[in-house]
């Protein structure tokens, strides 16, 4: 469950979301859940030209399984922590 | 994802808040559907009512009817909320029946496929 907290942490942040099928999103990540599954709200397409229809889309759910990436904020991860967590996840202690 | 109470249920990731609302549900094949969303489970198994598919070729599109579908989750990739205020498509694109469509979609596989053979033809000169 530790990327499912780590993500809850960045819920308010501005996240890019890269997809299997090369589609990147830009968003404020509204929510997350176990499956990491994403929502994102005010969003925009990287490459708009490319994907017309999703011009006036400005909420969505993104499903965990489709997810390649997740591009984050240069101040969303405090590698420390995270080394912290990863270890006492790693030893069972959760 | 999961059923939520009416107080979280727009701060979850629940699609309970996108319930009757029109919705754009992208696929895994790349087709793009949309629809008014009736109901969903914890797997985004989804039920569209007034489904249609929106075929879009260059700067053509067309909307195809389909009626009431239940798009199983695996294949969703994407459910977006459309903003009525907003337009759903740049203006240039222009709006066509569906047979212009399909000769559209058509033509645009012909060439893929004579550019694949071509370049299939052409593989002895190692162009990479």
């Amino acid at each position: 469950m530790l990327f499912f907290s780590y993500f809850k942490e960045l819920v308010g942040k501005e996240v890019t979301v890269e997809l299997k099928n090369d589609l990147a999103i830009r968003g404020i990540l509204h929510s997350v859940d176990q499956y990491l599954n994403i929502k994102l709200e005010n969003t925009r397409v990287v490459d708009q030209d490319k994907y017309p229809h999703m011009l006036s889309v400005r909420n969505c759910f993104i499903r965990g399984s489709v997810v390649r990436y997740v591009q984050l904020p240069p101040d969303g991860v405090d590698i420390d922590i995270l080394h912290d967590a990863t270890r006492r996840e790693a030893r069972g202690g959760g | 994802m999961s059923w939520a109470g009416p107080e979280d249920i727009f701060l979850s990731t629940s699609l309970a808040s996108y319930l009757d609302k029109k919705l754009l549900v992208l696929l895994r094949d790349g087709r793009k559907l949309l629809g008014i969303l009736r109901s969903f489970d914890q797997f985004a198994n989804a039920v569209l009512e007034g489904a249609c598919e929106r075929v879009i070729v260059g700067d053509l599109y067309c909307d195809i009817p389909l009626g009431l579908y239940v798009i199983r989750g695996e294949n969703v990739v994407l459910i977006g909320e459309l903003d009525l205020e907003r337009e759903e498509l740049p203006p240039h694109m222009i709006c066509v029946s569906a047979a212009e469509i399909r000769r559209a979609q058509k033509a645009e596989r012909d060439a893929t496929d004579l550019k694949g053979s071509m370049r299939k033809r052409m593989e002895f000169l190692d162009l990479d």
